[in-house]
């Protein structure tokens, strides 16, 4: 890791207004789409969509030469307090927090008690933030909040109390510790389905990227425009309808046997659960690509507690260096499937009238560059 | 047994940080493939821990959903303890593991009991244990070598009377040259997560045990392979395994 000296992102931050953007699943998605409202509301941005979400590509970001204007930040949630404490920025967008890569992040506890310390120290400034995951709100809950409930497709890593450890209980009307006061704060936005919920506003969410995921991120990225930016949601999610590629995620590419391909990433469970449950409901041919690099999280155990259950009766492929680790995960869903570790080979392999091919980090980058 | 192999998946909202679902699915699998019906019961945070189970399994846990599965295994421990003498096995994981001795360390250092089913002290090490691991088996055990994954900041010493799984090859297990813990129907490995996946032989070691039977082998090639390619993969990081590796096929 490059060393960076505070003292420069400090100078860099102060020409700018500054948020940043964190979470487990679905930060560089939601950086690009608050950064497309900003600019169709002929705001100046700059902004690291590239996926540079440490110190270093954040600097690189501000570091370019560039108007005064808002910079839009996606930070790693591992480095948010390193990118926090010299570039004081005005607004924090907090997302969703789950267990990613135990192997190098350590346990979700622990990134939730540096967010935590980090509100702690300026409760006046203002975050956004899902009211729907207990981690989020545990750390947003000493700052100015404005919650968006968004829906916790995850919950297996908050079955005990931020606060105070014990468990915690989950109804209709959201989680409750069963011990202290902890509990869902009232929403001032929410996600329903397809559409923004603003008072008395009801606004369907027309995407171009797909998934429920995405809907999540868009109504996190709606409510910073009417929350912070006073920007009117409609003009928002009209703004975001463009928006159909990220840094490559959800990019389709034509294969040799004239197939279409689509290519997405998943990093971790949360994010696997949800592009299965998108899976089962299309028709397409799958490749399931699994590297275990530093950047993939060296630890496999993770498929164990995904549903691949959900992709019996289509057409598998396992696939990338850890390919026998799938297969014998999709051997214990009863998903039949066949190994092909070259992820192309394995969409010409796979059955259907289209491909998805379902990359880990490190094989999603390396795909991209082949298809480019 | 009676009829039905019942495999307890024992709190799997607190002790299941690591894919440790998987060594149920492993377990049930593997039974019926052998004409045994096997059903798994979910014992989850708020549930009591029933007696009448064959095989336990304890995963891995974050710190504080350590201390909440302490608590209601201490509550059980007698029933834990009825299950076993009547021929039940454990099969405990990281976290459950360490929960199945005298004490452990939480977070802070500070020192925490255990069931105390095993004896076995658990105390925090200077840094955190993670990557590849393969383990020889005692011979008297006649299981092949065993591969997986770890991730744990515990150093576990065993107490006089009792043996370890077995002898660390690659990685570093309980931080003194071993892993685990073995005993009639107690096993206890640092191998977290789905280890069973990769270790199918012990799997059939904890059928065979509760069944009071001689399995027939499974001819699988798939996952031949994929042990092949693992223990292949640890090996570049030791040369101490290559001489163990020609015991692979032993027992």
């Amino acid at each position: 890791m490059l060393a960076i000296d505070p003292g420069l992102l400090t100078k860099l931050g102060s020409q700018d207004r500054v948020i940043c953007v964190s979470a487990t699943n679905g930060k560089t998605t939601t950086t690009r789409l608050i950064a497309d409202i900003l600019r169709a509301a002929e705001i100046d941005v700059v902004t690291n969509h590239t996926g540079a979400n440490m110190a270093s590509g954040v600097t690189g970001a501000l570091a370019a030469p560039h108007a005064a204007s808002v910079a839009v930040l996606e930070v790693d949630e591992r480095w948010l307090t390193h990118v926090v404490d010299p570039l004081s920025p005005e607004l924090l967008v907090f997302g969703n927090l789950s267990r990613d890569q135990l192997d190098r992040s350590g346990e979700v506890h622990a990134i939730v008690n540096r967010w935590r310390a980090i509100t702690e120290a300026d409760p006046t400034r203002h975050v956004i933030a899902n009211s729907s995951d207990p981690h989020v709100v545990y750390a947003a809950l000493p700052a100015r909040v404005t919650w968006v409930a968004l829906g916790i497709p995850w919950i297996h890593d908050a079955t005990t109390c931020p606060q105070c450890s014990e468990l915690l209980t989950w109804s209709d009307d959201g989680f409750k510790c069963s011990s202290c006061t902890f509990c869902e704060p009232q929403a001032d936005y929410r996600l329903d389905g397809e559409h923004f919920i603003a008072g008395e506003r009801r606004i369907h969410l027309d995407l171009s990227i797909p998934g429920a995921w995405n809907l999540m991120n868009a109504a996190l990225a709606a409510t910073v425009a009417e929350a912070h930016f006073e920007i009117p949601a409609e003009d928002a999610i009209k703004a975001m309808n463009s928006v159909e590629v990220v840094s490559g995620r959800f990019s389709k590419h034509r294969l040799d046997d004239d197939r279409e391909a689509r290519v997405i990433l998943a990093k971790n469970p949360a994010g696997w659960t949800e592009v299965l449950n998108w899976l089962k409901g299309r028709d397409a041919g799958v490749v399931l690509a699994v590297n275990a690099h530093i950047a993939d999280g060296r630890d496999t155990s993770w498929l164990y507690d995904v549903n691949f259950e959900v992709l019996q009766g289509l057409s598998v492929v396992a696939s990338g260096e850890r390919a026998l680790d799938v297969a014998v995960r999709l051997r214990y869903a009863g998903v039949e499937c066949i190994v092909e570790p070259d992820p192309l080979k394995a969409a010409l392999a796979a059955g259907g009238k289209e491909v998805d091919i379902i990359a880990s980090y490190t094989q999603f980058t390396h795909l991209t560059k082949r298809f480019w | 047994m009676e009829s039905t192999l019942r495999i307890a998946l024992i709190y799997p909202d607190l002790l299941g940080t690591y894919g440790d679902r998987g060594n149920a699915l492993v377990l049930a699998h593997r039974a019926r493939a052998r004409g045994i019906t096997a059903e798994v019961v979910e014992v989850d945070a708020r549930s009591s821990i029933p007696e009448s189970c064959d095989i336990y399994l304890l995963g891995g846990g974050e710190d504080a959903a350590q201390v909440a599965a302490a608590e209601g295994l201490r509550l059980a421990k007698s029933s834990i303890e009825r299950s076993l003498t009547a021929g039940s096995a454990i099969f405990a994981v990281c976290a459950g593991f360490q929960l199945l001795g005298n004490s452990y360390a939480a977070a802070d250092g500070s020192e925490l009991q255990g069931i105390s089913l095993v004896d076995m002290v658990t105390t925090a090490g200077s840094d955190r244990i993670i990557g590849e691991v393969v383990i020889e088996p005692s011979q008297a055990s006649g299981l092949p070598l065993l591969t997986g994954f770890e991730n744990h900041g515990g150093r576990t010493l065993l107490g006089p009377g009792e043996a370890p799984l077995g002898r660390v090859i690659a990685g570093r297990g309980n931080g003194n040259g071993v892993d685990g813990v073995l005993r009639d129907g107690v096993i206890g490995t640092y191998l977290h997560g789905p280890a069973l996946a990769r270790n199918p032989a012990l799997a059939d070691y904890l059928i065979a045990y509760v069944t009071k039977s001689v399995l027939e082998p499974l001819a699988d090639t798939l996952v031949d392979q994929y042990r092949k390619e693992r223990l292949a993969f640890a090996s570049l990081r030791g040369a101490k395994l290559k001489r163990a590796t020609r015991n692979l096929h032993r027992g």
